[in-house]
């Protein structure tokens, strides 16, 4: 059972970070070099589940995702309770993850590598894939662990649009929850303490490879 | 290729107002550091915005009354930033190949083999730019652009980083692919002498106008142009070596207006030799010194005198048909009686080597 669990949150975890890298990177790319003013009020938006109560969020997307719902209503099917829906919600909920992040990094890239790139022929998109990309690799590298991890542990966004269907939307931390409940606390030390050991190793290891080498020249 | 430029930009304080045209090979763009000189190359790369109209050879790269207005990858321009402005991430290899895959279909330019050997890049095309030096990493700046086979190259202090003998060897690098390819190039700079090794004709800006345009060693000797008001103001002379004199250490320079004397560098009888006589370094005696250290005394006939500041006064001489330019002072011009028709002998204190 709980490997079924664990296989359920490693794959949404995984799909997540892909669907939000392919999402945020033109976004945080527009956050970051936009003059317009809308720009602060999409940064706003991108970091409102770091505030909510995860249960603000999953309470509108079980509205918006039911059959009921203004989705269902434009023909789409409903996606409450169902693998769907928790990708959509983990989309939003881990969102700042991966966006604030890849914005950063193409904040602090230097202007003159893509200006240079500029008067060597190169347009938009190619300096973008060929110059900003590779020279924000730490950004997109936080943003696509902190994406993954972040979703790996998420509850509260789970909890409210996806219940707790096995093999569907039951994902590692509800499958902890229930054994707590049912006083399982052998199997819940298991699940926990291995996501636990599990974020630390793989944050850690990301610190190390974002570790910048000591300058070799004073 | 020529370069035509009508331009207006707004800069923080002022604005960039010019209107010149130049042709093929290096023109210097003097001026003080404020008066617009990088702003004018990042307008004409396309990389600041201007109105106005830009036209390189046939093409138009802006025309505001038409609404044209190339982008920077659509010009082409080649820019060599003052620090490079390499790619990190690339190999000096990749750096190189950066602009040339990009060559619009047709384009013609120089190939990475003609370019890494006149550059001398052979040895560290595997290495990464943070770990070069900074002659070799201009260096791979300018390969990068020449490959890209720019239509108008724009240099902005290029050898500003760098130091005595490395900044030669890229002037002459620089010089003679300017020479090989036809190129038309701006070169933006605040040192005359290094405008002087590379360029025959300058622009002069102050505050985003125009105050002077012409020929270098023209600027130079013009009493009314912006240059002979700098302190290191003074002519270049082209001139000959004519004879090693090996007892003494000198060399005897023949030029239009004479002969001088110069500590010898090592250059060998009939090498061409453009040195430079700042004004501060030649003073003015009415009969010949028979009794002087110095070496080098000219026979020559005042020509004109400005003032210059407060105590002194700039005067161009006719040397045989070659012009000088002395700054002495108020005071000396007076008791000495100065004036146009005077025949003085100037003694130069100091020379140096252009190129």
């Amino acid at each position: 059972m709980d490997i079924q669990a664990i296989g359920l949150s490693l794959r949404l975890a995984a799909l997540t970070t892909l669907l939000l890298l392919a999402l945020g990177l033109p976004l945080a790319w527009w956050l970051a070099m936009s003059r317009s003013r809308l720009v602060v009020w999409v940064h706003a938006l991108v970091a409102l589940p770091l505030v909510l109560p995860p249960t603000v969020l999953g309470f509108y997307l079980l509205l918006a995702l039911s059959p009921e719902g203004p989705l269902s209503a434009l023909g789409l099917p409903g996606l409450a309770f169902s693998f769907g829906g928790l990708v959509i919600g983990s989309m939003l909920y881990s969102l700042p993850f991966v966006v604030q992040p890849l914005a950063q990094g193409f904040e602090q890239l230097p202007a003159a590598p893509l200006e240079a790139a500029a008067t060597l022929g190169a347009g938009p998109l190619d300096r973008f894939v060929t110059i900003a990309l590779p020279l924000a690799w730490r950004g997109a590298l936080t943003a696509a662990v902190l994406g993954f991890a972040h979703t790996l542990g998420e509850f509260g966004v789970v909890l409210m649009i996806g219940g707790n269907i096995p093999g569907a939307t039951r994902v590692l931390s509800i499958a902890l929850y229930d054994h707590v409940e049912a006083l399982e606390y052998g199997q819940a030390h298991a699940l926990a303490a291995g996501l636990l050991l599990f974020s630390l190793v793989v944050l850690g290891l990301l610190y190390t490879v974002l570790r910048r080498p000591r300058e070799p020249r004073a | 290729m020529s370069l035509s430029a009508r331009i207006r930009a707004d800069l923080p304080g002022f604005a960039l107002e010019l209107d010149f045209d130049c042709g093929t090979g290096i023109t210097a763009v003097l001026g003080h550091s404020g008066a617009g000189k990088s702003t004018l190359l990042r307008v004409l790369a396309g990389l600041a915005p201007a109105r106005g109209e830009i036209r390189v050879g046939q093409t138009t790269w802006l025309d505001s009354a038409r609404g044209l207005d190339l982008r920077p990858e659509q010009r082409r321009a080649g820019l060599v930033f003052q620090h490079a402005a390499l790619f990190p991430h690339l190999s000096v290899r990749a750096n190189l190949d950066y602009g040339y895959r990009r060559r619009p279909a047709g384009a013609a330019g120089p190939e990475p083999v003609a370019i890494i050997d006149a550059l001398g890049l052979a040895p560290m095309l595997e290495r990464r730019p943070d770990s070069l030096s900074g002659g070799e990493r201009q260096r791979l700046a300018l390969g990068r652009t020449l490959l890209a086979a720019p239509r108008l190259l724009l240099l902005d202090e290029p050898l500003s980083a760098l130091d005595g003998p490395t900044r030669r060897q890229l002037a002459d690098a620089l010089a003679g692919l300017c020479r090989q390819y036809e190129l038309t190039a701006l070169l933006v700079s605040h040192d005359v002498d290094e405008a002087m090794h590379l360029a025959n004709d300058a622009l002069v800006l102050e505050r985003g106008r125009l105050l002077a345009q012409g020929r270098l060693t023209d600027l130079l000797a013009d009493l009314d142009s912006p240059l002979s008001a700098e302190p290191d103001a003074g002519v270049v002379l082209e001139t000959r070596v004519a004879e090693r004199h090996q007892a003494w250490g000198l060399l005897r320079l023949e030029f239009a207006g004479g002969a001088l004397w110069l500590p010898d560098g090592g250059q060998a009888p009939g090498q061409a030799l453009r040195v430079r006589l700042h004004a501060r370094d030649i003073s003015l005696a009415l009969s010949r010194p028979a009794d002087s250290s110095i070496l080098n005394i000219l026979p020559a006939r005042v020509e004109a005198l400005r003032e210059d500041g407060v105590a002194q006064v700039l005067v161009r001489l006719d040397c045989a048909g070659q012009p000088l330019l002395a700054r002495i002072t108020k005071k000396s011009a007076q008791d000495l009686g100065l004036a146009p028709g005077r025949e003085v002998h100037a003694q130069i204190k100091g020379l140096a080597v252009v190129a």
